[in-house]
C-alpha cells in the first residue's frame, strides 16, 4: 500500500506541474494585465503610473523567464506574491482554506450520509409514497440553481423569519468565544452548507437508490434470503455495501469540485473562502493569487482521489491496490 | 397675520434650538458596507474608489470642502494667497499628532507632496504647476507656482492629497513599507484589524486634535460581495450605511421606503459622477460629426434616467456636470428626436456598417443600460453589435482604442480643469490608458481654452473661457453625454451627521454620532 501512495504522489506532482504551465499562460490570455485593472480603478492613470506597476510585478520580464521563476518559487513552497493585496500568496490562501474547508466537508458530509440514508430508505419502501415523495424532493433539489437556492433561503430564513443570518463566517464585533462561538459559526454555516449540500444530497439519493434496487436483484441477495437472514441485515451487509461502490465513485468525483462550486455561495453567503478568492483574482487579473489558489485547488483534487481509492479498498476488500 | 408671522418666526427659532439641542451623543458601533474590497489601505499608494472611502478615516488632508466645494479648514487651519495668485501660504493646526504619537509638522507636508508625486498620477499632475514648496517654521508651508493656476486650492482633500507620515516612510521602498498594512495617519479613527474578505475594524483616535470627536467608538466595514446580499444585510440591520453604489439601482426605491431609513444625494459634489459614451473618432462611422450628433438625438436619456437609474440623477447637458465650476447649460441641446438622427445619418451617409458597443460592466443596472442604448441606436438605423467582457478587458480595449462606442462614467474633481480637460485636449491622448482623451478628439482651439482656462486670473475671466469650451465640446460631440449620476447613501436614521462635505463618506465619520 505505502509502495502505492509513494508512486500516486510522484504521479501527482508531475500532474501538478502540468497544471502549473498551462494555467501560467492560459491566465495570460485573458485581455488586460494587473496594471490595467489597477490604473483603471485609480480613476486617473499616466503612462509612468501603468509603467511602474508593471515593473513593480515583474510583467515587464520576459514571459519565459517569468514562469521559470514562477515554477522555482512553487518547488520551494513559495506562491509568490500577490500583485494587488501586497501579501504572500500562501498567508491569503491559508488564511481562507479553512473557512472552505469547513464549508465544503460539512456539506459533503452532510449531501453523503443524508443522500445514503434517503437512497437506501427510498429503495427499501421501493414503489411507497414514502419513495414517490423523496425521489420527487430529489428531483427538485438536482434541477434547481443553487444561486436561486440560496437567494430563497435568505428570504425565507434571515428576512421573514429572522433565524439565520444571512451573510458572513461569524457575528463580526461579538467576540464570542468556546462554544458560543462555535455555535456561532455553525449557524452561519448551515445555509451556505445546504444549498451546496442539497444538490449533491439529491444525486446520491437517487444514485444510492438505482443501486440498491439492482443489487437486491442479484443471486447473492436471494441467497442469502433463502439462508434466512434477517432482512435488516440482507439490506445493510449485503445489498447496501454493494450498492456504495458507484456512490463513492461519484463522491470521489465531486470533491474535487466542491471548491469550485463554492465560489457561487461564498458570493452570496460572504463567506471568507478560497472561492471567492478566487473568483476575485480572476477579476482583478492577479496573476500569482490565481494561479496559487488553482494549484492548492488541484492538490486537493489530487489528495481527494487517492483518498477515494483508498475508500474503495475499505468499502470492498476485492479491490487490490495496482502496483 | 402679523400675528401669524411672528408665530412662524418663534416656530422657526424653536426648531432651531431643538436642532442645536441635539448634542451628539458618544459611544457605539457603526456597520457600514464596503465593496468591493480594498486592495490596500495605504491612501498614497492606492486611490480605487473603496480605499478612499476607508482610508479617509485614517488619513487627513490639509483642506476639506464644503457642498458648495468651497475649502474649509482641514490640517490647515488658515490660509494665504498673493495677489500675484501664485504664493499659497497654509497655516498648520497645531497640536496635531500622528496615531503613534508623533506630531504633525510642515516637513511632514513636504515630505508627502514628494512622495505623492511618485506613487499617485493624480497628485503628480495636480502639483506640475508648483516651482517650490517650502517650509519656514514648524506650522507653516509655502506653495510658489510657476504661473497662476486657478483650480489650485481644490486639490488638497485626503483623497488627493492625503497627509503621509514622514518618521515612518522616509527613506524606505514605500511599495514594501510594514506600515502599509497598519496605516497611520493623523485622522479620528485608527486601524485596527482587517479580515481578509469579511471586514476591516477601525476604533477611535482618543487623541484626534478635534477635542471631543469624533463621537463613535468603532467602525466596521462588512465585504459582501453580492449585490442582494448587501441589499438583504441592510435590512436585516446587520448594517446600517450603504455608501452610494453599494447596492443595484432598482433595489434604491424599496429600501428607500423601509421604516427608519435615510437617503441622500448629498456628499458627491466633488466627484460629481458624469456618465457617457466614448465614440471613437479616429474610425469608423463614428469619426463622422454628424453621426456623432445622431447618436445624442437617437438616445432617450430620459426613459434611462426614469427607468434605469429610478428617476435618480439628472440628463447631462455636455462635458461639465452642473455642479462643478464654470458650468453653462448655454449650450447645443440634444433632445431625443429618433426623426432628425435617422435625417443626420443619411446625410452622413452611413451604410450600415457594424459599430461595437460595449456596456460597463459594473452589474445589472449598467447592463440594462447598454441593452436600452443599444435599442434607441437600431431604431434609427444603426447596425449595433454589443461586446461584452469584465472589468480588465473592457479597460484594455479602451485604452488600447479597440472599440466604437463604449460606456463609462468619469470623475470631475469639482473644476473643469482637474477633471474635465483630461478627456478633450490633445496633449492626453496616450495610447494604453484609460481616462485620458481615449476619443481621440482634436481641436487647437479647444486646446488653447483649456491650457489657458488653467492659468486665467480672476475666475470670471475663467469662467467666459470654460463657457466658449462648453459650446464648441457640445457642437462637435466628441463623446456622448448621458447623465450627471447620483449615488444615493442608504442609512439607518438614527446614524446624524453622516455626511458633512463635498467628499461625503470619504471624508470620514468625524462627525457621525448615533442617537441611542
Amino acid at each position: 500500500m505505502l509502495t502505492f501512495v509513494a508512486q500516486r504522489i510522484v504521479k501527482g506532482v508531475v500532474v501538478l506541474l502540468a497544471i502549473i504551465v498551462l494555467n501560467f499562460f492560459l491566465i495570460r490570455l485573458a485581455p488586460g494585465d494587473p496594471a490595467v485593472v489597477m490604473a483603471g480603478e485609480a480613476g486617473a492613470s499616466d503612462p509612468l503610473f501603468v509603467a511602474q506597476l508593471r515593473e513593480k510585478f515583474s510583467l515587464d520580464r520576459p514571459l519565459p523567464e517569468q514562469l521559470f521563476k514562477y515554477v522555482k518559487g512553487v518547488a520551494q513552497l513559495d506562491l509568490g506574491f500577490s500583485f494587488r493585496q501586497q501579501v504572500p500568496v500562501a498567508k491569503l490562501i491559508a488564511d481562507r482554506l479553512g473557512a472552505t474547508l469547513l464549508l465544503t466537508l460539512t456539506a459533503f458530509g452532510i449531501s453523503l450520509a443524508l443522500g445514503v440514508l434517503f437512497g437506501t430508505l427510498a429503495a427499501r419502501f421501493a414503489g411507497s409514497w414514502a419513495d414517490s415523495a423523496i425521489t420527487v424532493a430529489a428531483l427538485i433539489f438536482y434541477a434547481t440553481p443553487l444561486f436561486w437556492v440560496a437567494l430563497m433561503a435568505i428570504l425565507l430564513f434571515s428576512v421573514y423569519l429572522g433565524w439565520l443570518p444571512s451573510f458572513g463566517y461569524e457575528t463580526v464585533g461579538a467576540n464570542y468565544t468556546g462554544l458560543e462561538h462555535v455555535l456561532d459559526v455553525g449557524a452561519h454555516l448551515i445555509m451556505p452548507a445546504m444549498t451546496i449540500g442539497l444538490f449533491f444530497m439529491a444525486t446520491y439519493t437517487r444514485m444510492t437508490r438505482a443501486s440498491m434496487l439492482e443489487v437486491q436483484r442479484l443471486d447473492f441477495v436471494k441467497t442469502a434470503r433463502a439462508k434466512g437472514l434477517r432482512n435488516s441485515v440482507i439490506q445493510r451487509r449485503h445489498v447496501l455495501r454493494n450498492a456504495l461502490l458507484p456512490v463513492v465513485t461519484l463522491a470521489g468525483v465531486h470533491s474535487g469540485t466542491l471548491i469550485g462550486g463554492a465560489v457561487l455561495t461564498e458570493t452570496v453567503f460572504a463567506w471568507p473562502g478560497i472561492g471567492r478568492l478566487m473568483y476575485e483574482a480572476l477579476l482583478q487579473r492577479d496573476y500569482n493569487l490565481l494561479l496559487g489558489v488553482f494549484v492548492v485547488c488541484s492538490a486537493m483534487v489530487l489528495i481527494f482521489n487517492l483518498i477515494t481509492d483508498l475508500v474503495y479498498r475499505l468499502v470492498d476488500p476485492r479491490i487490490e491496490f495496482a502496483s | 397675520m402679523l400675528k401669524q408671522i411672528a408665530l412662524g418666526l418663534m416656530l422657526s427659532c424653536c426648531a432651531v434650538t431643538m436642532v442645536n439641542a441635539q448634542t451628539p451623543k458618544l459611544g457605539g458601533t457603526i456597520n457600514a458596507v464596503i465593496q468591493p474590497e480594498p486592495p490596500g489601505l495605504m491612501l498614497a499608494l492606492v486611490q480605487n474608489g473603496p480605499t478612499q472611502m476607508v482610508s479617509g478615516n485614517i488619513y487627513e488632508g490639509l483642506l476639506r470642502y464644503d457642498k458648495k466645494l468651497n475649502p474649509l479648514p482641514g490640517l490647515a487651519e488658515s490660509w494665504t494667497v498673493s495677489p500675484d495668485s501664485k504664493v499659497y501660504t497654509f497655516k498648520l493646526k497645531p497640536g496635531v499628532t500622528w496615531h503613534d504619537g508623533k506630531p504633525f509638522t510642515s516637513a511632514d507636508v513636504l515630505f508627502s507632496t514628494e512622495m505623492l508625486k511618485q506613487t499617485h498620477a493624480r497628485a503628480r499632475n495636480n502639483l506640475s504647476k508648483v516651482e517650490k514648496i517650502e517650509a519656514p517654521d514648524d506650522l507653516t508651508v509655502v506653495f510658489t507656482l510657476k504661473e497662476p493656476f486657478g483650480p489650485f486650492l481644490g486639490i488638497f482633500e485626503v483623497g488627493s492629497m492625503p497627509m503621509i507620515p514622514k518618521h515612518i516612510y522616509e527613506g524606505t521602498d514605500y511599495k514594501t513599507n510594514p506600515a502599509n498594512n497598519k496605516p497611520i495617519g493623523t485622522g479620528p479613527f485608527m486601524f485596527k484589524e482587517w479580515q481578509k474578505g469579511s471586514f476591516i475594524r477601525l476604533v477611535k483616535n482618543p487623541n484626534y486634535h478635534e477635542k471631543g470627536k469624533p463621537y463613535i467608538d468603532e467602525i466596521y466595514w462588512q465585504v459582501i460581495p453580492d449585490a442582494a446580499a448587501r441589499s438583504v444585510a441592510y435590512e436585516t440591520h446587520k448594517v446600517d450605511v450603504l455608501p452610494g453604489g453599494s447596492v443595484e439601482n432598482f433595489d434604491v426605491p424599496r429600501l428607500s421606503k423601509l421604516p427608519n431609513t435615510c437617503v441622500t444625494g448629498d456628499g458627491w459634489e466633488f466627484f460629481s459622477p458624469l456618465a457617457w459614451l466614448w465614440l471613437n473618432n479616429r474610425s469608423g462611422p463614428t469619426s463622422n460629426k454628424l453621426v456623432r450628433q445622431a447618436i445624442m438625438y437617437a438616445i432617450d436619456r430620459n426613459f434611462a434616467k426614469d427607468v434605469i437609474w429610478n428617476g435618480l440623477g439628472k440628463v447631462a447637458t455636455g462635458p461639465s456636470a452642473s455642479t462643478i465650476k464654470f458650468y453653462t447649460d448655454d449650450v447645443k441641446k440634444y433632445p431625443f428626436d429618433p426623426a432628425k438622427a435617422k435625417a443626420l445619418l443619411k446625410e452622413a451617409g452611413y451604410k450600415g456598417e457594424k459599430i461595437r458597443l460595449q456596456p460597463l460592466p459594473y452589474g445589472e443596472t449598467w447592463q440594462r443600460w447598454g441593452e436600452a442604448v443599444k435599442q434607441n441606436l437600431i431604431d434609427v438605423g444603426f447596425n449595433i453589435e454589443t461586446i461584452a467582457t469584465d472589468v480588465a478587458g473592457s479597460n484594455e480595449r479602451i485604452g488600447n482604442w479597440d472599440y466604437d462606442i463604449a460606456f463609462t462614467y468619469l470623475y470631475q474633481y469639482g473644476d473643469p480643469a482637474l477633471g474635465v480637460g483630461r478627456n478633450y485636449v490633445s496633449s492626453a491622448i496616450a495610447k494604453g490608458q484609460q481616462f485620458n482623451n481615449v476619443e481621440g478628439y482634436s481641436n487647437p482651439e479647444v486646446d488653447k481654452l483649456f491650457a489657458d482656462g488653467a492659468v486665467a486670473t480672476p475666475d470670471s475671466k475663467r469662467k467666459e473661457i470654460y463657457e466658449k469650451a462648453q459650446k464648441i465640446l457640445v457642437e462637435d460631440v466628441p463623446v456622448a453625454w448621458l447623465l450627471e449620476l447620483q449615488f444615493p447613501t442608504i442609512t439607518n436614521c438614527k446614524i446624524k451627521n453622516l455626511i458633512t462635505t463635498a467628499i461625503g463618506v470619504n471624508d470620514g465619520f468625524r462627525d457621525a454620532w448615533i442617537d441611542q
